[in-house]
């Protein structure tokens, strides 16, 4: 269970080198969200629309250099959320067309931001979103929350591995009990955390 | 089930409609934040939503070897105020859109419009009334629980609203769906709230106290917009379809001009009307009836349970916490 805690299969292949993560960050950024518009926006049955969305992600995919394991975990990771959400469309008029049409349309998307996150650092996204206008505010909060998750995961993984190994129990109340408690405790780190993290930041020179 | 919404389920109005709320109810939460927030508290919500999202992968055993996870924005309502949770709730949701990839990225705003402005936003106004009524701790405990829930299914209600309005699905098959599954997934979400807080409680009871930044007159401007931007989109994506309940397919099938269709396909559709969704047929005032009761023991479970997790002799010091 430990090891599905480690914290670099968020973006784990963000900083490899190949044509693709050389490309500059705001081009990546754009054209993704120009092919998830486009695989929204054309109707799936305009084939050739699809087909060359297709073949674009596939070019990109081999020219990224990211395992193919990897990308196929995420997506059967990925995919029951879809299902899930996506059954309740069955029950209409032409239910499976719609639910087929969902299901593709929607792996499109989830494939083009699995390529776009794990090619693309996070600083460089914010940097991008920094520049076309979101409040410094925002950026700067995104960029926090970025840094410390990493920290964070690795908190909690040493507090369930302190808790498996002290703990001999699978009562479910006690465990309910226990999470309850790393999670408050996990808060209570945050905002002493969070204090150390501003002390160092006006030590530093931000205002 | 989960109530994000992943890309390709809704269509450009729905998606450009939710992000234009969204946005203006996240840049209330970031104005009222930059004007009337210390600059100590910034590492705190970056720090928050950095917890948050962690906490929403500790796995709950549920049974049958499934499990349910904390959402939080009641959580962060609680702790930080409202202004506070729609920031963060929206931060961990970007992050999830760009790098975990579960949140649609062309869905954002819908997403952020359903879990960090509706669920903080009811979570906040029903944690408010409960607390004024219950004003010790344990009523903290009680009213935090009873918000979460509330929020969980009334969030529910708008996503279900949204995937209508986008014609993936019909009315009468995810109304009752989402709010099925969500009553059930609400009250996972209370307990969690509710023992993450007595935790918290037991430790640093301080952390817990009701903000002066909550029930600032500033803060009731930036609550009175989120308000506004919510009863918009109350307006436009749920209230079309909940004001006609029992024909909810003929009203979908009149908006989306295909009620030709519906009609030559009579024997498909006839099954699932008036809510015959769990194999029995509800009339309007019986499930009516239904949802009442079930609330009702839902209030009493999470009462009597949060009298249970604080013993009495804890309660002596802290007992005049003043209300919110």
């Amino acid at each position: 269970m430990d090891h599905s805690m480690r914290h670099d299969f968020l973006d784990r292949f963000s900083r490899l080198d190949s044509p693709i993560h050389r490309l500059p960050s705001a081009l990546k950024l754009s054209f993704a969200f120009a092919l998830i518009l486009l695989v929204i926006l054309v109707p799936i049955h305009v084939w050739w629309v699809s087909g060359i969305l297709i073949v674009l992600l596939l070019i990109f995919f081999v020219s990224s250099k990211i395992p193919w394991r990897f990308v196929a975990a995420r997506l059967l990771f990925l995919e029951p959320f879809v299902l899930g959400v996506a059954v309740m469309a069955l029950f209409q008029h032409d239910g499976l067309t719609i639910f087929l049409r969902i299901v593709i349309k929607s792996s499109l998307c989830l494939l083009t931001m699995i390529l776009l996150s794990n090619t693309t650092p996070f600083t460089e996204i914010l940097s991008f979103i920094r520049r076309i206008g979101i409040p410094a505010l925002l950026v700067t909060i995104l960029a926090l929350t970025y840094r410390y998750l990493f920290v964070l995961i690795d908190e909690a993984a040493r507090f369930r591995r302190a808790r498996n190994s002290r703990t001999f129990s699978s009562h479910r109340t006690k465990v309910w009990m226990s999470l309850a408690s790393i999670i408050g405790q996990l808060f209570i780190r945050s905002t002493e955390r969070s204090e150390r993290i501003y002390s160092a930041m006006i030590s530093r020179g931000w205002k | 089930m989960r109530m994000h919404i992943p890309d390709g389920f809704l269509d450009a109005k729905t998606a450009i409609a939710s992000g234009v709320f969204s946005a203006a109810g996240l840049g209330t939460a970031l104005r009222h934040t930059r004007r009337h927030l210390h600059s100590r508290e910034i590492p705190l919500i970056g720090l928050t939503a950095a917890f948050i999202f962690v906490a929403q992968m500790l796995n709950f055993p549920v049974a049958g070897g499934t499990s349910g996870h904390l959402i939080g924005a009641t959580l962060a309502v609680v702790l930080l105020g409202p202004s506070v949770a729609v920031i963060v709730m929206s931060s961990v949701l970007i992050i999830q859109a760009l790098i975990f990839a579960d949140v649609g990225l062309f869905e954002l705003g819908a997403n952020i419009f359903n879990m960090a402005l509706v669920a903080p936003l009811c979570s906040f106004i029903v944690y408010r009334i409960i607390r004024k009524i219950f004003q010790d701790n344990r009523g903290q405990l009680f009213a935090a629980s009873v918000a979460s829930w509330c929020a969980t299914i009334i969030a529910a209600v708008v996503c279900a609203g949204e995937l209508v309005w986008s014609g993936t699905a019909q009315w009468n098959v995810v109304f009752p769906a989402m709010v099925g599954i969500h009553a059930f997934i609400g009250i996972g979400e209370a307990l969690i709230t509710m023992l993450v807080l007595a935790a918290i409680g037991n430790t640093r009871p301080e952390l817990l106290e009701d903000k002066s930044r909550s029930n600032s007159g500033k803060e009731q401007k930036a609550v009175l917009l989120y308000g506004i931007l919510i009863i918009l989109g109350l307006l436009i994506f749920v209230v079309p379809f909940a004001s006609k309940l029992p024909d909810g397919l003929e009203r979908v099938a009149k908006t989306f001009g295909f009620e030709n269709k519906a009609i030559e396909n009579q024997s498909f559709s006839a099954p699932l009307k008036n809510y015959r969704f769990y194999g029995f047929e509800l009339s309007e005032t019986s499930s009516i009836l239904a949802g009442i009761i079930g609330a009702g023991s839902v209030f009493v479970f999470l009462f009597v349970l949060s009298r249970v997790i604080v013993p009495k002799s804890k309660n002596g010091m802290n007992s005049k916490t003043p209300p919110l």
